[in-house]
């Protein structure tokens, strides 16, 4: 058991764990973060994904210890005021949802990859970026769809933004 | 309809919720004191057990029980049911074998239960699970069901001589083999249909939590039908009896067919609680449920389809064996006997059918059904099989589809099924269309000089949704009644509940069913909510499988709904002193046609409440409920085509397009129906391409047991789809819907397989068309 | 996972002396295969002792056709270094390329190499870029340092600090995934140096891990050209067979792969 340190969507926090317990864990069990799901023991699916330090990863794959210190943002950060982040408004407006359980990654993963290219994304390249995440229920044409839309409104937001 | 009734195209409600990370599902309870199981699982295919020591895994830190299958024998905890009768053709009943929630004498796969270890931290749990040690004594083992009827094979149970289940058909064997021997062409085929893995993204997972003060019993779980799961709990295992048994299936991350059944884990996870006195959890990791959730299809069929000389079909011929793994599931035996051969007419005229399947057990676990259940099974046959007969003949694959088409209804085909409405041409011309199908020569030709060689092809399927009527389901077998309830709770302030027995995991029935209240009563659909999943709330209902929800769950919605009106419209003109006939509802307002009278809605439901001036003898509230049992299934059907380039290099195939063209009748809300199609399309373009279950003949051992090895289909795997609906509304239910969920997984393998092996030039390739195999039989083609 | 004590190492020196005070403990850095193989309970480390922090071992040099890349480096760093992409295209294309983006963002080079898993891409780039590595005790040719399925040169408690290679005249990598766990079935990296010399490494289909072809070596060394691999036999003998590809499979795959990297050098 050690203390384990990190800030969790703006907020330190400070627990004490076992040193196996993973990222994910940390989070669900301790935190009581439980947006953030395990779909694989493979590190494959990316039902995990979160931000650490800006950065889309995947807290199946690390123990909390490695993230202590770190910056950490989960699905439930992602919102401001309860307003929808414009991902997470883009996949409610182009249905790019069904049972929701790999939504709180793919969401996290797609606005990683926003923050990356920005407006620049075309469909090819969200599809490949969305390698580390699996969907059963939409075939991902409305996640990729939902994607590019965000992108664009974001894209937009940001040119108005800087003029 | 407005902007928010029938057919438009609204925004989930629900989504918020999953959007935010505050979706609830079943993992995500925590409850105080609660501990986590984990299970002491078969390493091998099949063993007696010997014995099981536990004595180490006891001393754990953390372990506070190890249960074992012979004290839940003791506890009188029943065995696991299938819930369909299927006689044999000799008129004998199914042989089901026993099926022990945790094993005691005898393992039969990979990942059997033999013990539970509960502990402080799942770490512990698993600590502990490791630490019982079982003594087994191997047994030789079998996987392949074609293997497994033949002599000198393990024999998996007593009571199923040969591993043989049941030897079953359908149809006239005489007509059909008279039709065969007259005619001018036959095409014959054998077809396999691989074995998947329904890999909902949410793994399985159960908390039991046993109340010792009232002897009652709450179970959290993944389920698509949580009240046919308090039934068979209750009736078939003695958990407890039903008023003592609450299941709650809340959020549910998918299920395809994989979260019907009743599995062992859940049963264990209650009576551990009571056991243990602890509620206990259980969340299933990734391999466990590789390991252990119901698989499906698994077919291994032969088929002769005869033409006479005109390309008229005039008969089909099919034998196939099943694979059940080592149990029987719950639906199991209905899947390729009342899902199957009852589809094996498809879209066409066939005077005469003929049907013989036999299920057999193997070392392998159970087999259920899957996304489509039987259908995509039949579709698959039939498709690949008028496919290879178009290229025998020098017919095109949509002339002999046309015509062979059934062009009048109601059409009784030889295999029970009735067709009510249906125009298979419109989806035929529709996807053709969509497809530039007449451009194809010229894309061909210039992939070639691309090196590339590309393919097209089509499938016709259709399918049965809304198992029903009741009684008939009965008649064939079935241990359930195939209804669905609903009620619909007007609150004194106007806003709407609806309890359904149907069960959303992805489907959006918090939006659908919802839009079903505004259509009818003109209310702001943020004023309605639905209700499900939670048996203390909704008193019964059949869940949610085989596209049924819409079919059968929405009209017993609005049969309720019809009772609500009714009475609602009674206190409107009582309050205006009109007759009950003027009443109409527009706009959130029941109105005196042709006057400008009218009350709002809010207003007639406080009236209905306060019950100060109501008619005479009238019971005060509004709250209405309804069963309703289908009078037919329905047919949806349509057309899909897939056009695909293969790097003859790797064998890779790159899908550049897919067009899907379906029937749907009508449609409440086409953005989710669209949502459905696309879902369902990946799930039989990851059975065409590149999804298979393979256990290792000898030893048993699932060599597909992680997404290292089975391989799911990903974005970059697939293209955006074309999509389009036309519409023959189903005669037979208040809405005139058929159902939409699994069209895309039944439609689809066959217009891909068509197409690869279009354009390879080899006809000779199975599921799934890896890049491996297909750059073989590109080569084979070739050399 | 079994039970593990997690350290986080300062320095190399740090990581030396925390990593020596257990017999059972291992280094880790993104943990990108560690981590998942701890959760399969298939590794068993008492100690875990996190790299990832340690300054000395982080980020890219370019000197002229010199290349240095420390060993936590992610492959994220690697696909997106400007000045890498200008010296040595191919290794960042191939780092574009491994798993996906959330694993490129902790996935290291040094972890990779160390890792030596056989559908690794990394250790292909080595071996035909004849790269150094470096250690916190001495360096070690690529060649020397991979030797067999998850089988490296490294002693006990050695740590992989950097590596460093000039950049070739011409290099590309072509790969084949795995269809299910993306891993490479067959990736191939062709390298030519300004003398003409050729090297070819072949990861993903040698059933002794990565290897050098020495076939296509010649056949490139003689004629530089998609077709001149084209012409080359590939011996299955010594190539992996799996669920996914046979032996003659990745045999197909490892000329076609070559061709590929020829093309995209």
């Amino acid at each position: 058991m050690a203390k384990v340190a990190m800030t969790v969507n703006g907020r330190k926090v400070s627990k004490e764990c076992e040193d196996r317990t993973l990222l994910v864990h940390f989070l669900r069990d301790t935190l009581s973060l439980t947006g953030t799901h395990v779909g694989c023991d493979t590190s494959q699916c990316g039902a995990c994904v979160v931000h650490m330090d800006g950065k889309a990863v995947k807290s199946c794959s690390m123990l909390a210890a490695q993230a202590a210190g770190s910056d950490i943002l989960t699905i439930e950060g992602l919102a401001a005021n309860g307003e929808l982040h414009p991902v997470q408004a883009a996949f409610k407006a182009n249905h790019g949802l069904q049972c929701g359980f790999c939504t709180p990654g793919m969401v996290m993963t797609a606005v990683d990859m926003i923050n990356r290219y920005g407006a620049k994304l075309d469909e090819q390249t969200v599809r490949e970026n969305l390698e580390g995440n699996i969907c059963r229920c939409t075939g991902y044409h409305n996640i990729v769809k939902a994607i590019l839309a965000a992108a664009e409104e974001m894209g937009a937001a940001g040119r108005q933004a800087a003029e | 309809m407005g902007v928010e009734g029938i057919g438009a195209r609204v925004a989930r409600k629900e989504d918020k919720r999953f959007l935010m990370g505050q979706g609830k599902y079943t993992d995500d309870m925590f409850v105080p004191g609660m501990r986590y199981a984990a299970f002491v699982r078969s390493p091998h295919a099949h063993a007696k057990i010997r014995s099981i020591d536990t004595s180490a895994a006891e001393e754990m830190p953390g372990v506070i029980g190890v249960l074992n299958g012979k004290q839940m024998l003791d506890d009188g905890i029943g065995n696991l049911i299938c819930g369909w009768m299927i006689h044999s053709k000799d008129g004998s009943p199914m042989k089901m074998g026993a099926w022990r929630p945790l094993a005691h004498d005898t393992v039969r796969y990979v990942g059997d239960a033999v013990a539970v270890v509960v502990a402080d931290t799942m770490g512990e749990a698993r600590d502990g699970a490791e630490a019982v040690v079982v003594d087994y004594d191997v047994l030789p083992a079998v996987t392949d069901a074609v293997k497994a009827l033949g002599t000198g094979q393990p024999q998996l149970h007593p009571e199923a001589p040969g591993n043989l289940i049941y030897d079953w058909e359908i149809g006239d064997g005489a007509a059909t083999d008279a039709a065969i021997a007259a005619a001018a062409h036959v095409t014959e085929m054998k077809i396999v249909n691989n074995r998947l893995a329904p890999n909902p993204m949410e793994p399985r997972a159960a908390l039991g939590i046993y109340d010792s003060a009232e002897d009652h019993y709450t179970c959290y779980t993944t389920s698509q039908n949580p009240h046919v799961a308090r039934l068979v709990m209750s009736a078939f295992y003695n958990v407890a009896p039903e008023n003592k048994l609450r299941v709650i299936a809340p959020d549910v991350g998918g299920g395809f067919g994989s979260k019907i059944y009743i599995y062992p884990e859940e049963i264990v996870c209650l009576w551990a609680s009571k056991r243990t006195g602890v509620p206990v959890k259980w969340t299933s990791d990734r391999t466990e449920a590789f390991l252990t959730d119901a698989h499906g299809r698994d077919h291994v069929s032969t088929v002769k389809m005869a033409f006479d000389a005109n390309n008229r079909v005039t008969a089909l011929k099919v034998d196939t064996i099943a694979n059940f793994g080592a149990y029987m599931s719950l639906f199991s035996s209905a899947v390729p006997t009342y899902l199957y051969a009852t589809l094996l007419s498809g879209q066409y005229n066939f005077p005469a059918i003929h049907a013989n399947v036999r299920a057999v057990y193997t070392n392998t676990v159970a087999v259920d059904a899957y996304r489509g259940a039987g259908r995509p099974e039949a579709t698959y046959l039939l498709e690949r099989t008028m496919e290879t007969a178009a290229r025998e003949l020098g017919v095109s694959p949509a002339e002999l589809r046309r015509i062979n088409f059934i062009r009048s209804f109601p059409h009784q085909t030889p295999v029970i099924m009735n067709y009510d409405a249906g125009d298979y041409e419109a989806s035929l011309e529709a996807a053709m269309a969509a497809a530039d199908w007449a451009g194809f020569p010229a894309r061909k030709a210039e992939a070639a000089g691309r090196g590339m060689k590309r393919g097209i092809g089509m499938s016709c399927y259709i399918e049965a949704c809304g198992i029903a009527p009741s009684a008939a389901v009965g008649s064939l077998g079935a241990g359930v009644g195939l209804w669905e309830s609903a009620e619909v709770r007007v609150n004194a302030v106007g806003t709407v509940e609806v309890l359904t027995g149907s069960h959303s995991h992805g489907q959006g029935h918090e939006t659908t069913f919802a839009q079903l209240v505004a259509d009818r009563f003109g209310v702001p659909l943020d004023s309605v909510s639905i209700v499900h999943g939670d048996t203390d709330k909704v008193q019964m209902g059949m869940g949610t499988y085989g596209s049924r929800s819409g079919a059968v769950g929405m009209s017993a919605v609005v049969k309720a709904l019809d009772k609500v009106e009714a009475k609602a419209k009674k206190i409107a003109a009582h309050l205006m002193e009109a007759d009950e006939s003027d009443i109409v509802i527009e706009n959130g307002a029941l109105k005196v046609a042709g006057t400008d009278k009218s009350v709002p809605w809010f207003q007639m439901a406080l009236a209905a409440y306060t019950a100060h001036n109501l008619p005479s003898g009238m019971e005060p509230g509004l709250k209405e409920g309804a069963f309703y049992d289908p009078a037919n299934f329905t047919f949806p059907a349509g057309c899909y085509i897939a056009e695909v380039e293969i790097d003859p290099e790797t064998g890779k195939t790159k899908i550049v397009q897919f067009v899907a063209a379906d029937d749907f009748g009508n449609i409440i809300n086409p953005m989710i129906v669209e949502g459905q199609v696309h879902g369902g399309i990946a799930q039989g373009i990851g059975q065409a391409l590149l999804e298979g279950v393979h256990y290792d003949p000898e030893t048993g051992q699932l060599l597909t047991a992680s997404y290292m090895d089975y391989t799911m289909p990903r974005a970059d795997d697939l293209p955006s789809f074309q999509v389009s609906h036309q519409v023959t509304p189903c005669p037979n239910n208040p809405l005139g819907i058929k159902g939409c969920g699994e069209a895309g997984a039944i439609g689809s393998p066959p217009a891909l397989m068509n197409a690869i092996t279009d354009a390879i030039g080899n006809n000779d390739l199975t599921m799934p068309a890896t890049p491996q195999k297909v750059w073989a039989a590109a080569r084979a083609a070739t050399n | 996972m079994y039970a593990t004590s997690y350290h986080r190492a300062s320095s190399v020196a740090d990581a030396v002396k925390l990593q020596s005070a257990s017999d059972e403990a291992k280094y880790v850095s993104g943990g990108m295969t560690l981590i998942p193989t701890m959760k399969q309970r298939l590794a068993a480390p008492s100690d875990l002792v996190d790299l990832r922090h340690v300054a000395e071992m982080k980020g890219i040099s370019v000197n002229g056709s010199r290349v240095r890349i420390g060993a936590a480096t992610t492959h994220y760093e690697v696909s997106s270094s400007a000045e890498l992409k200008a010296a040595c295209p191919a290794i960042s294309h191939l780092a574009a390329h491994i798993g996906d983006p959330h694993v490129r963002h902790m996935g290291t080079i040094g972890g990779s190499i160390a890792n030596n898993d056989p559908a690794a891409d990394y250790p292909s780039a080595m071996l035909a870029l004849g790269a150094t590595i470096i250690t916190n005790t001495r360096e070690i040719s690529a060649g020397d340092f991979f030797t067999g399925l998850f089988e490296t040169a490294l002693e006990e408690g050695e740590i992989v600090v950097a590596v460093t290679f000039d950049a070739p005249a011409k290099a590309g990598y072509s790969k084949f995934p795995n269809p299910a766990s993306r891993y490479a079935m067959a990736g191939v990296f062709v390298t030519k140096a300004g003398d003409g010399s050729v090297r070819v490494a072949v990861t993903g289909a040698g059933s002794n891990g990565v290897f050098r072809h020495a076939g296509l070596e010649a056949a490139l060394a003689a004629n530089w050209s998609a077709d001149a691999a084209a012409g080359v036999d590939i011996d299955a003998t010594d190539l992996l067979s799996d669920l996914h590809g046979s032996a003659e499979y990745r045999a197909n795959l490892v000329k076609v792969m070559a061709k590929r990297a020829v093309a995209a050098a």
